[in-house]
């Protein structure tokens, strides 16, 4: 089971690295934020499921403690996307360029 | 059970070990990402920035509450603490959609925004 979040845990550190790259990276607003979106997501539910595994080796009362990050889990997967939805649409609506192939 | 002694003298179990490794990696992305907090051309930018270092914490404070052994006190905390990052981005984005410009310097040329 520690394996397993050792694994989880690693996976996730790996899919930040590549959030962070793309967001330091990327040319443009929209392409920022993709990256910032997705990979912000997929990292943080990753490392949240391999923290339900090393909780479980635990004793006590661990269950409890599993379903809370399953609701921090959920709460974090329908809700980050909806804000990086909100921000999308207040870049759009307040003019921000799309990055073109000849505009550098 | 074989422990990893720091050069402070403090023994930690492999678990231990392995968070502690995990959260000194998370906080040196997290400073990374505040590279781009800091010198983003846009708002826009920022408020993507401030949203992932925020979603990030609430994943330090688990980890936070498993170094310290108190898991179901810090549990509480980063909740709570997700609910507000999500009600953050949410008004700040809000606020720049209704004023309507992504330049901090513009409005301080007293240019009004339409």
């Amino acid at each position: 089971m520690e394996i397993l979040a050792y694994i989880l845990i690693s996976t996730g550190l790996i899919f930040f690295l590549g959030t962070t790259i793309g967001l330091l990276r990327f040319p443009d607003f929209y392409s920022r934020m993709h990256a910032a979106s997705k990979g912000d997501t997929l990292s943080t539910v990753l490392i949240l499921l391999g923290c339900i595994c090393l909780v479980s080796t635990q004793g006590g009362m661990n269950w409890l403690l599993g379903l809370k990050i399953l609701l921090i889990i959920n709460f974090i997967f329908i809700g980050s996307p909806t804000a990086t939805h909100a921000m999308m649409d207040a870049g759009n609506k307040a003019g921000a360029e799309p990055w073109k192939k000849d505009s550098e | 059970m074989n422990s990893f002694v720091t050069t402070a003298g403090v023994a930690l179990k492999p678990v231990e070990l392995f968070v502690t490794t995990a959260g000194v990696a998370l906080i040196g992305l997290m400073l990374l990402v505040l590279v781009r907090a800091v010198k983003g051309p846009t708002v826009i930018d920022r408020l993507v920035a401030i949203n992932v270092i925020g979603t990030k914490s609430i994943v330090l404070l688990l980890f936070a509450g498993i170094l310290f052994e108190q898991l179901e006190m810090f549990v509480d905390i980063a909740l709570g603490y997700g609910l507000l990052n999500f009600i953050v981005s949410i008004a700040a984005s809000r606020y720049y959609q209704h004023r309507r410009c992504l330049e901090p310097a513009h409005t301080a040329k007293g240019g009004q925004p339409s």
